[in-house]
């Protein structure tokens, strides 16, 4: 059996002949049968996830009191704000995607070079942005105790708003320092002590009538956590086993471990996808400067990555609904 | 597509999909900070109502990214089918027999998990 090759085919089909199977080509149909196991993945992890939400759906973290933080605005409580801004940088760098792929149909090298670098500019920005996320997320607002059961207790003020372990604990000046490398032997060192001892916080609370602690624990009428009284506080503290500070895949100030985990191994996957995903664009875009798709005749290349790109700005808007709207 | 389609540009269509996409993206998010009582506090189909309004827009946003930003409409009905039609299926299966699981853990635990000392 003979087989004729065409000599030019571009890559725009599939063994050279005009056989294109579902009317795409193959770079093209592949990117999208990657892309259909790429969002099973994520729903994987964000089923996970919602499983986990259900089964503790009476005391889950309440987003709008773990993500408040805002740049240059500090300890004002400004909920969703900057996750908001970071939603709109994510989508106007896949409108500037898209402009690149349509400049790329009139196979106008200029324009594709100008919206692909907006792209590029637009991607670095929002890593950029998910990073100050997880710093704050990781360094923590108020501070809290964790119990010996594992459950979190926060400190409340007399109106009910949360308040920082700094606000109203004493320092005794009796915790130890903390072991590092310059002051024992070089293999020795241990994890970050948290800001107050667990008896000072026990203490201050005791001296201070004003202040109330609050569970995890959800009221189902108002969807706000349960408020202890201060003379019924003590039979928590009494269970309280560490101070926590911030959040980590260990413990987690706002409440669920869990939320935590979700939360850093979720945005995190979809970061790192925004990470490639940039890092593939820049190649395209040194490919479109030095002129390779125009002398290939075709920008079908800006249009492969450029559904890469959309697919994850289309995680991100349900990455952004679960985690802090719903 | 006829080939000369393909040179005709889009832009008008892209940016008026943006305006959509953002005006959605406003509105969960006015709506995320106010939380009407009404909409939050109320149950509607096992959940709030505000719930249901988020993942409806949230499905009306994906549906603009996918059909304009990725020209899934310009595709042919087989491959768009072959695609979202199986992403559409095995997610609300996993989704459904996930959350009806989650719900029955909690219904068998949350009256076991001690909530006062």
């Amino acid at each position: 059996m003979e087989v004729t090759i065409p000599a030019e085919n571009n890559g725009t089909s599939w063994n050279g002949g005009n056989n294109n199977p579902l009317g795409a080509s193959y770079g093209k149909m592949m990117m999208w049968f990657f892309i259909l196991s790429d969002a099973l993945t994520f729903s994987g992890f964000l089923g996970a996830y919602g499983f986990m939400r259900f089964k503790f759906h009476d005391s889950w973290p309440i987003a709008d009191e773990v993500f408040t933080h805002f740049p240059f605005l500090h300890g004002v409580h400004a909920p969703m704000y900057y996750v908001a801004i970071m939603t709109f940088i994510l989508i106007f760098s896949s409108v500037t995607m898209v402009l690149a792929v349509d400049a790329g149909h009139q196979m106008n090298k200029k324009k594709v070079t100008f919206y692909m670098l907006l792209t590029i500019v637009g991607g670095a920005i929002f890593l950029g942005s998910q990073a100050w996320e997880w710093k704050n997320f990781i360094n923590g607002t108020y501070g809290a105790v964790k119990l010996n059961d594992g459950k979190i207790i926060q400190f409340v003020d007399a109106s009910g708003e949360q308040i920082t372990l700094e606000s109203f604990v004493k320092s005794q000046h009796s915790g130890r320092t903390q072991l590092d490398r310059s002051k024992g032997v070089w293999f020795m060192k241990e994890a970050e002590l948290p800001p107050f001892t667990l008896n000072e916080v026990v203490e201050s609370f005791k001296a201070n009538p004003a202040i109330s602690i609050r569970t995890e624990l959800i009221n189902s009428e108002t969807k706000t956590k349960t408020i202890i009284p201060h003379n019924q506080a003590l039979g928590f503290l009494n269970e309280a086993k560490t101070v926590v500070k911030g959040a980590n895949l260990r413990e987690n100030e706002y409440g669920k471990t869990l939320f935590a985990n979700f939360f850093f191994f979720i945005t995190g996957f979809h970061g790192f996808h925004v990470l490639s995903g940039v890092i593939i664009n820049t190649i395209v875009f040194f490919n479109v400067i030095v002129g390779t798709y125009e002398r290939r005749g075709h920008y079908e290349m800006v249009e492969k990555v450029g559904l890469y790109w959309h697919f994850v700005d289309l995680v991100w808007v349900f990455v952004f609904t679960f985690f802090y709207l719903v | 597509m006829t080939h000369a389609q393909e040179h005709t540009s889009h832009t008008k269509l892209i940016w008026k999909v943006f305006a959509i996409l953002s005006v959605i993206t406003i509105a969960e998010v006015a709506l995320g900070i106010t939380k009407p009582a009404a909409l939050h506090l109320t149950k509607f189909l096992g959940t709030s109502p505000l719930n249901i309004i988020f993942l409806v827009l949230t499905l009306v946003k994906a549906y603009y990214i996918t059909w304009f930003f990725m020209h899934m409409a310009d595709e042919k009905k087989s491959l768009r089918r072959a695609v979202v039609w199986t992403a559409l299926f095995l997610i609300i299966y996993l989704a459904t027999l996930l959350l009806i699981e989650g719900s029955y853990i909690n219904d068998v635990l949350g009256p076991l998990t001690k909530w006062n000392y």
